[in-house]
């Protein structure tokens, strides 16, 4: 399998703090690759870092092959590398299928002028979206919500909602900050069959998680950080039986550790 | 909106013809041309609020629309009393020379958001204020005066608008001007939010960062927002300018950006049609409360609080509210 993303050497300091510390890893076309690690691991700065949040100290990120660290982040987003967030980050006060609507405005081919004219263009462009959101929300199960004012939806949904913003962009790689946080087990059982249809669309998918048996359920392969480095990476198997990955989670003392 | 289709065509032509044939028949048979002044300034006032409004529309509170309205009325002045150029010209030209002011501001406050860029905003119109009274070009405190009336307008020889100075009743031509911009205004700003344009800049009103995160360049739509929103108080501003045949530093001052930011959150931050209701019921109740004598500010302003906490989403959010009852 080719390489969707090429993470070498990234670093991030802040002041005195090595956030994210020479971490090196790459992420193959089509496939689910988590990042996961103690509070405190660099994991969401290294999420930053990748989706063009913030800058690398040192070190780059490419997308086949070309180097996308240091750019905008709507730059970024154009080139095919688009994160959900943390946080239920979604455009609170419109409709469930506006949010996946406006989410498809990379993919106008229509200037904003040829908008505000109503061209035939622009008009071409307004159907074919509504059909793609359509698409899109049957495919995370949102179809019955469509209509509904985003904020009022519940926790799940909202996750959901989240993410078919994101697959609306038409990225190459999906990068999704904590899907799973917050949800009870059928709640994440049925995220991650969500998460899996998403790559079966062909979008290659890079999460950062906490849930531990959410991630040994869905990953093709895991990276581990600890204290901004990386300590482990190979598929959920061979993660379980790691020795440092498990003395960072269960805590080992420093000698034994070394 | 959510008028079906031939309820909004006639809405449309009801308004039209109340403002270009109704309002004129009325103010002649009653011989109340006094009303065409106020009525000129109520739409003027509302072109520039419209502006405020399309910068409330992307999530930041503008407090600085004055100084572009100050800014488009000395440029045509200045035009047309130093340079000879026909009003009609510098209408645009002081549009343009405002919005092109603002994308130079706009590109470093911008960034800012909330009370800090409606601070920034606010210090603005003071800014513009002394600038006038500084710069040589603007003749300080003295101001432009004896401004000639807007001549005739003519393409290819054929006559459109004729010279201002014959005519009768100038007080009507300026009328028919102002409410002819007015509409003009508020077709493009119906367009604008009604169309994809309206979804993006909603997008960046909600949230930013996910805006920025699915594509959205969010800077050059903020300062493209700023700048046609600049542009419709230049223009304001110099009709306004042509109307009085003066202009001062002080003829906008920081009340009158508080009034532009006033009138939109009067009529509704959500409706587009909002800053023109706004402003007609905020210049009008004013007017009323003149009898109230040295309690007239006091009153006012106890009413705005009133409102803003009844009905803190505009005036048209009864029809809104009513509706969704019955």
């Amino acid at each position: 399998m080719a390489e969707m993303l090429e993470v070498s050497g990234l670093t991030k300091r802040f002041g005195g703090l090595v956030a994210v510390n020479h971490v090196s890893f790459s992420v193959r076309e089509k496939e689910i690759l988590s990042v996961i690690g103690p509070n405190g691991a660099g994991k969401s700065t290294l999420f930053k870092l990748i989706s063009s949040f913030l800058k690398p100290t040192t070190g780059e990120v490419r997308l086949k092959g070309e180097r996308i660290s240091g750019l905008a982040p709507h730059i970024a987003a154009r080139k095919g590398v688009v994160r959900t967030f943390q946080e239920t980050t979604i455009f609170k006060n419109m409709s469930v299928r506006d949010n996946v609507i406006i989410a498809h405005h990379l993919r106008s081919k229509a200037s904003l002028f040829g908008f505000f004219l109503g061209t035939g263009a622009a008009n071409a462009d307004e159907a074919a979206f509504g059909q793609s959101a359509d698409e899109i929300l049957a495919l995370l199960g949102l179809s019955s919500l469509a209509h509904e004012t985003a904020r009022n939806l519940p926790h799940g949904h909202l996750r959901a909602l989240g993410i078919a913003i994101g697959l609306a962009t038409n990225p190459s790689i999906l990068l999704l900050d904590e899907p799973f946080a917050g949800m009870n087990h059928e709640e994440t059982m049925r995220a991650v069959t969500m998460v899996r249809a998403v790559r079966d669309r062909g979008v290659t998918v890079l999460l950062v998680e906490h849930d531990m048996p959410a991630v040994m359920a869905i990953s093709d392969r895991i990276v581990v950080l600890n204290f901004g480095q990386k300590i482990a990476e190979g598929t959920p198997a061979e993660i379980r039986d790691n020795p440092a990955v498990i003395a960072a989670y269960l805590g080992v003392d420093d000698e034994d550790a070394s | 909106m959510t008028l079906n289709r031939n309820a909004r065509i006639a809405a449309v032509v009801a308004f039209l013809a109340i403002v270009f044939v109704v309002v004129p028949a009325a103010i002649s048979s009653s011989g109340r041309f006094d009303l065409y002044y106020t009525l000129t300034s109520v739409a003027l006032l509302s072109i520039a609020s419209a502006g405020v409004w399309l910068t409330f529309y992307i999530g930041r509170i503008n407090i600085g629309q004055g100084a572009y309205a100050l800014m488009g009325g000395y440029v045509s002045a200045i035009l047309v009393m130093n340079h000879g150029w026909s009003f009609w010209l510098t209408l645009p030209v002081a549009g343009l020379f405002c919005a092109a002011a603002s994308v130079l501001i706009a590109l470093p406050i911008l960034r800012l958001r909330g009370v800090y860029f409606a601070m920034v905003t606010l210090v603005l119109t003071e800014v513009a204020r002394l600038l006038a009274l500084a710069l040589p070009i603007t003749n300080g405190a003295k101001g432009i005066v004896s401004i000639p009336l807007p001549g005739a307008l003519s393409i290819f020889g054929i006559t459109l608008i004729p010279d201002f100075a014959t005519l009768q009743n100038s007080r009507l031509a300026f009328y028919l001007l102002a409410v002819t911009l007015m509409v003009v205004c508020f077709a493009v700003m119906y367009r604008l939010v009604n169309s994809r344009i309206g979804k993006l800049c909603q997008s960046l009103q909600q949230n930013e960062e996910l805006a920025s995160s699915i594509g959205v360049n969010i800077a050059y739509l903020r300062v493209i927002a700023y700048a046609v929103s600049s542009f419709f108080g230049g223009v304001s501003g110099a009709i306004f300018a042509a109307i009085s045949q003066s202009i001062y530093p002080s003829s906008f001052t920081v009340t009158d950006s508080v009034n532009f930011m006033l009138n939109c959150f009067l009529g509704g931050l959500g409706y587009v049609f909002g800053p023109m209701l706004g402003t007609l019921v905020l210049y009008f109740g004013w007017d009323l409360l003149f009898q109230t004598g040295q309690f007239q500010l006091l009153i006012y302003s106890g009413l705005m609080i009133v409102l803003m906490l009844v009905l803190p989403n505009g005036i048209l959010s009864l029809a809104e509210m009513t509706r969704k009852k019955g």
